[in-house]
């Protein structure tokens, strides 16, 4: 089985795609989520059924902000709540920034957060090293990872849409970045693509130094590449997560299909992941060489 | 008992919250007086009333200079202690007392106070006002594998202590301007969130992204920094955090 021997090749090479114990391609079974999800509904999903049965009692997740593709960190209690923050928001959502108030006036005891890959890494610091987030160390109990290649600031995707695309913020139904190409898609139905070369200007800089393409400290984590349009792709990590899976699966919350029998598969989430990471690397090597005989800082070797 | 490592409290200028803090553990506290460490020294707890020998001295509190007993016990904790740990934002950073400038009876003179680095060498720090329970047990149990566990345990010890070790080299000052000097004019801030959610005093919020510090509000303790991901993140600890948060519970049960 040559297919299957690659997948254990891709587990056991340096760090790319992070330590997980399954991987595969799958999709909410529910129509409502699907209808709203940005990919296979995921997210969405595994919330849905962690706070139905008790494993959390909220999520931080984004919802609606203040202004039209906006995102607002919020905590979701119920279903409902957690219905209104489907589809990507190409935009900055402090999500860590509730983390705690979670454990404070929220009362929550089992609290579930969303987050691209450097929101993980702040929880995982959080947990190891808590500094200013007393009680919140024990009270992580479904941290979902998205794959994140970069991000934007606000005012950027609003110059990419305005400006580049030519559409109007509140027109907007959908973005995607993918295939090559940043979408914009009207609710009337028109489509923009942009192609990424313009976009790459308008990235958030400290995007820049950024290690992690797929999440590796999430629980679970999930994204579109990988997998065909509709569905995601998934990697079940941790122990924690592992079991939340099984029960999810167990009570027929996905659909799934083993990775290696999907286009483009692992493959093409390896070799993204490597190029994030090759590039960003550069940069943060770089960095050490930027002035004369002075440099930035490295995060990555301490706080100084 | 004899494997036990030998721990003080040092109370400088400090309010006790952070031995509360310590307290805060709850059974853990007493699991690691039962198995880990003897509380040799403590004013508040013991009755032992002069700073003996011990490995590890958990100091909180700055130091006001002109209150020369202060001063002196300062320089004795550091001769007597094989390793000196700054507990929360006054001993590391001076936090609030960053702002006395003396004027009060019956004591107007007591002007000035200095984080504790500013008088001794500081091998670790743990920042915070209040400093977490979480993070206070984590570095005792870490002491004690670094003082009396096997390699691989002394190793992982050493690996977890680095970056505090390091917060303590890089300097006594702390402000909410840190997130500027060191994370966001250094092109590094990615909008996650967690200055916000470790300040004890609200005093950040996100514009668009990016911390925005009321520094009327600010109390100088230190802790969006340390807590920021992009102040220091080390990819030999963090990502094992199952294996040593299943280790460190399994060291108190």
């Amino acid at each position: 089985m040559p297919l299957m021997r690659h997948s254990n090749e891709v587990r056991e090479m340096a760090g790319e795609l992070g330590k997980y114990k399954l991987c595969v391609s799958a999709r909410s079974a529910d129509k409502a989520i699907l209808k709203k999800a940005q990919d296979g509904g995921i997210v969405t999903q595994l919330f849905k059924f962690a706070l139905e049965e008790g494993i959390i009692d909220g999520a931080i997740v984004a919802g609606p902000g203040d202004e039209p593709w906006r995102p607002r960190p919020f905590i979701a209690t119920t279903v409902e709540e957690l219905m209104t923050s489907s589809g990507t928001k190409y935009n900055i959502s402090p999500q860590v920034s509730w983390i705690k108030e979670a454990t404070r006036s929220f009362g929550l005891d089992k609290i579930g957060i969303v987050g691209t890959p450097c929101q993980m890494q702040a929880v995982r610091k959080g947990q190891l090293y808590p500094v200013g987030l007393r009680d919140v160390p024990d009270k992580i109990k479904l941290a979902i990872g998205i794959f994140c290649m970069e991000n934007f600031s606000y005012q950027s995707v609003k110059q990419l849409v305005e400006d580049h695309a030519a559409m109007k913020m509140e027109a907007v139904k959908k973005m995607e970045i993918g295939k090559g190409k940043f979408w914009v898609y009207g609710q009337r139905g028109q489509v923009v693509q942009l192609p990424l070369k313009v976009t790459h200007k308008y990235e958030q800089p400290g995007c820049h130094v950024c290690l992690d393409y797929v999440a590796n400290l999430a629980d679970v984590s999930t994204g579109s590449v990988g997998s065909p349009d509709g569905w995601s792709t998934v990697f079940v990590r941790t122990r924690n997560g592992d079991d939340i899976w099984s029960k999810a699966i167990a009570a027929g919350c996905f659909e799934t299909k083993p990775i290696e029998q999907v286009k483009p598969g692992l493959e093409l989430v390896t070799k993204l992941a490597t190029e994030k990471i090759t590039k960003n690397q550069k940069t943060v090597e770089e960095r050490a060489k930027f002035g004369v005989n002075k440099g930035l800082r490295n995060p990555y070797l301490g706080p100084k | 008992m004899a494997d036990k490592i030998t721990v003080g409290h040092v109370h400088m200028s400090g309010c006790t919250g952070c031995l509360v803090s310590l307290a805060d553990n709850y059974g853990g506290l007493l699991t690691i007086l039962d198995k880990y460490a003897d509380l040799v020294y403590g004013l508040t707890l013991a009755d032992v009333r002069h700073i003996p020998k011990m490995d590890v001295a958990l100091v909180e509190g700055s130091v006001c200079i002109q209150d020369k007993l202060s001063v002196q016990e300062i320089k004795e904790t550091r001769e007597k202690a094989a390793v000196v740990v700054a507990v929360g934002g006054c001993a590391c950073y001076g936090n609030i007392t960053r702002f006395g400038r003396g004027g009060q009876p019956n004591q107007p003179q007591h002007e000035s106070y200095l984080p504790i680095g500013d008088l001794i060498k500081v091998d670790v720090y743990i920042p915070g006002c209040a400093p977490t329970p979480q993070l206070i047990r984590n570095v005792c149990v870490m002491a004690y594998l670094l003082l009396k566990g096997n390699k691989d345990q002394q190793e992982l010890a050493k690996k977890y202590l680095t970056p505090l070790m390091q917060l303590a080299d890089r300097g006594t000052e702390a402000c909410g301007c840190d997130l500027m000097y060191d994370v966001v004019n250094q092109g590094l801030c990615m909008g996650c969130g967690s200055c916000a959610a470790a300040c004890p005093v609200r005093a950040i919020t996100h514009e668009y992204g990016k911390p925005n510090v009321n520094r009327e509000m600010c109390i100088k303790c230190g802790a969006c920094y340390a807590q920021c991901p992009r102040s220091f993140f080390n990819f030999d600890v963090i990502p094992e955090f199952e294996g040593i948060m299943d280790a460190i519970d399994a060291a108190l049960k």
